[in-house]
């Protein structure tokens, strides 16, 4: 590409040095000859970007130009209450970074399908990262990811906990031109009302939670059950609660109530105690984190599972799980149904690379959010590797409506609609017999992309233009 | 009327946990004169001594799972259960009313290094310069702990037995339905008979009289020749080993994690200024009638008319009963007044 501008750049002088010494010692104009020059010496300046289709992505933000390496920008929350996932998040994020700087056992590169990534960093510049405090709030993690972009040169975004966090980071991501990979974020507006052209999601949403656990619900609970909401009054809340309720409804289901609960409201009971005289059989915790950590072990207390209402055994439901969550939860997670992006005891290829690689590295299996983490990652830099660019349009190009397998979850669409990728989505109970620490959650079922699948029109949005 | 009366009870319950944690930081002010930022830490500290006991009594023999090869995946068999069968059992299922015992040692002495080794250099000091230096502790002590046990919550369950739901219904007449967890009823239990002890002990005993002295006119009953910095010491002690216990007991409600003890000092302040700075007797008022108003704001039929007030109501009573009593409920004249 050097040389081909190189070439372009020495005609035009050429040229116009030609014309210059003619001009100079006749004092005479020709204007043929003049169109003539200017025709050459303007296929000469487009040359090397007619040639070399990337070439005039030079004035993007943080182009790394001829730069040795290229910087990440990994927005984790490392204080607050998601701290430990945020750190697992990191772990994944270096060791991504380590394995495509060609160090390492390679990790997913020796699944992943199709590859364009050579292990050699991405377009052969080393990858380097700097990292972001979300804490979990989003004018945190807004500023955080303004910095790294601002200062640090972050060419790309990713990371975080929470869908509040991610929609925040996601309008700033679009503004500023720089694409950002989400983290873990659950709520359908990610990619839905909220969806942008700049982001993107690997993880599952509460729309895909719905409809995986509708089957198992059905034939476990059956068809004629009293559902009773507890929701975390958020975005990722709303839209689980919405899911979960149309599932539920779709079975014959009946919804007694919806009540939506403050975050981070710690004592529970005053919206546990309705619960007990309210008629209803289930009770949905649309809470994550902490919040179900502590409404799930106070609904417990209450004697929730011990009570027959309606002539029906009283169950707990759990929407969205995560092993770090059920280790907080300790026993009263045991037979708890809810559904997972992805577990660690996965037997495929793809699972069980990824797994080797962070036991071997840090002594454990890593969570469901490290594992998108690390995904989200390599994917971005495959896209970049696939558009022969950094160019952020050209990169969401080849992003989008990107097919591939070897990740963990089966084959993967990343669909160029919304950017959500579809693949399998597992449900999961709450182990009752754990063989581990580690072994908290029994896969109940892993449910086909197909039946998650949904119209993107259902959640409207608008992507925006390529071109920030 | 089945609903009323649950809220009721929940009111009750959460008044009890609020007086009890207000209790220790009003004692603190009204001895001391210090606006003590870091009495959501001293929470923190006794709801994590529970957590170190329960690590201590479940220390383990580790049984390696060998069907996991990438890294070491064990089941844990307490040595306890091991060496001593079920008493051993019994002994972890009792972890958190062991704790109890555990954790009075421990408060005493961290109120003592507390008060001694920091707090007293800032008696004649501002009250903002007190809550910079005693918030500042908090947020060393949280960042010890997380860096230690972690930022996830510990689950710390009650014994087995009081595990479930009392028939509370069933006992007074009404509906089935109405249960309500054993733990928290002995946590209200716990409290009234804790705020009970602190108060016969202030107001029937002569080091109680001496401190009730001490909070009224500090110079004066210096000048009579007595120590009284060594008594507002103990109480501080005292004061901590109060906010420790009420911490060791809200463990099975709440697993704790680092962050437990900011989420209730905000609420703690609230309680102390609604009841009136430095009066015990306010804050426990104060402690009721909020934990009462917040469960009753919790319920459908309130929220259907005032959306939200079930996350307001705390901060809107304090605002009314400000307006109305500037002093708080029982707030003495003179107090945070120079």
């Amino acid at each position: 590409m050097f040389f081909k501008q190189q070439a372009g750049l020495h005609l035009i002088l050429k040229m116009s040095t030609k014309q210059g010494v003619k001009t100079l010692g006749d004092m005479k104009v020709n204007r043929r000859s003049f169109m003539k020059g200017t025709a050459v010496a303007a296929a000469g300046v487009a040359a090397p970007s007619f040639f070399t289709r990337n070439a005039w992505g030079a004035d993007f933000v943080n182009n790394p130009g001829d730069a040795k390496s290229v910087t990440f920008g990994f927005n984790v929350p490392q204080t607050g209450a998601y701290a430990d996932e945020g750190a697992d998040e990191l772990r994944a994020y270096k060791l991504a970074v380590k394995h495509l700087n060609g160090e390492g056992d390679g990790g997913m590169l020796n699944t992943m399908k199709p590859l364009s990534l050579k292990g050699n960093g991405v377009l052969g510049k080393k990858i380097e990262f700097v990292t972001g405090d979300t804490q979990t709030k989003s004018d945190a993690a807004r500023s955080s990811a303004k910095r790294m972009i601002e200062k640090d040169g972050a060419l790309m975004i990713t990371g975080g906990s929470s869908s509040g966090v991610a929609i925040a980071v996601q309008n700033l991501c679009q503004e500023a031109g720089v694409i950002f990979m989400a983290g873990l974020t659950h709520s359908n507006d990610t990619t839905g009302k909220d969806k942008k052209r700049y982001g993107f999601r690997h993880f599952f949403n509460a729309y895909m939670s719905g409809a995986a656990l509708g089957p198992v619900l059905k034939e476990e609970m059956g068809t004629d059950r009293r559902a009773y909401h507890l929701t975390a009054d958020y975005t990722w809340g709303w839209t689980q609660e919405e899911s979960i309720k149309n599932t539920t409804e779709a079975l014959g289901w009946t919804t007694v109530n919806t009540v939506k609960t403050p975050v981070g409201a710690g004592d529970f009971s005053q919206y546990i105690t309705p619960v007990l005289n309210s008629g209803a059989d289930v009770l949905i915790l649309n809470h994550y984190g902490k919040d179900m950590i502590n409404s799930l072990t106070q609904a417990v207390q209450f004697g929730l599972r011990d009570k027959q209402v309606n002539g029906k055994q009283f169950e707990i439901i759990v929407p969205l799980f995560s092993r770090l969550m059920a280790q907080g939860a300790g026993d009263n997670i045991k037979g708890i149904l809810g559904s997972t992006n992805w577990n660690w005891a996965l037997q495929d290829a793809g699972s069980q690379a990824f797994v080797k690689s962070f036991g071997q590295e840090y002594g454990f299996p890593p969570s469901q959010a490290a594992h998108t983490c690390y995904v989200q990652a390599l994917l971005y830099a495959n896209a970049c590797e696939m558009a022969g660019s950094f160019y952020p349009p050209e990169v969401i190009k080849a992003l989008e409506g990107f097919e591939f397998d070897g990740m963990g979850n089966g084959k993967t669409l990343y669909r160029a609609e919304d950017h959500q990728c579809f693949k399998d989505v597992l449900v999961v109970r709450g182990n009752q017999n754990p063989s581990s620490q580690f072994d908290l959650l029994e896969i109940v079922k892993e449910v086909p992309a197909e039946q998650v699948t949904y119209d993107p029109a259902i959640f409207g949005g608008e992507l925006g233009p390529y071109k920030a | 009327m089945e609903a009323v009366f649950l809220q009721l009870l929940n009111g009750l319950d959460k008044g009890g946990a609020y007086a009890l944690i207000a209790l220790g930081l009003t004692l603190i002010f009204g001895t001391l004169g210090v606006v003590n930022f870091a009495h959501g830490a001293t929470f923190m500290i006794g709801s994590f001594c529970a957590v170190t006991l329960q690590k201590l009594l479940t220390m383990s023999q580790k049984v390696r799972d060998e069907s996991v090869t990438f890294f070491e995946a064990y089941k844990e068999v307490p040595y306890l259960e091991i060496w001593f069968g079920d008493t051993g059992r019994a002994l972890i299922d009792w972890t958190v009313p062991l704790a109890l015992l555990f954790s009075i040692p421990i408060m005493l002495a961290f109120g003592y290094i507390m008060e001694r080794g920091l707090i007293q250099r800032f008696y004649k000091r501002t009250h903002a310069e007190q809550i910079l230096v005693t918030f500042g502790l908090a947020i060393v002590l949280q960042e010890l702990v997380k860096a230690y046990f972690g930022a996830n919550p510990i689950p710390t369950p009650a014994p087995d037995i009081v595990s479930g739901s009392a028939h509370v219904g069933a006992w007074l007449g009404m509906s089935d339905a109405i249960v309500y967890p054993w733990w928290r009823l002995i946590y209200f239990l716990f409290a009234a008979i804790l705020i009970g002890g602190v108060f016969a002990f202030l107001n029937m005993t002569t080091f109680g009289m001496v401190v009730r002295a001490g909070m009224a006119d500090r110079e004066t009953v210096g000048l009579i020749g007595i120590d009284i910095d060594k008594k507002f010491t103990i109480v501080f002690g005292i004061a901590a080993v109060v906010t420790g216990l009420a911490g060791v007991m809200y463990t099975p409600v709440l697993p704790p994690d680092y962050h437990i003890g900011m989420e209730f000092l905000v609420l703690s302040f609230v309680v102390v200024v609604v009841g009136g700075m430095g009066s015990l007797r306010g804050a426990v008022a104060a402690g009721f009638l909020l934990g009462i108003l917040q469960s009753f704001a919790s319920m459908t039929e309130v929220k259907s008319i005032l959306p939200g007030i079930d996350q307001i109501i705390i901060y809107l009573v304090a605002v009314v009963i400000l307006l109305v009593r500037p002093r708080g409920l029982m707030g003495r004249e003179g107090v945070m007044e120079d």
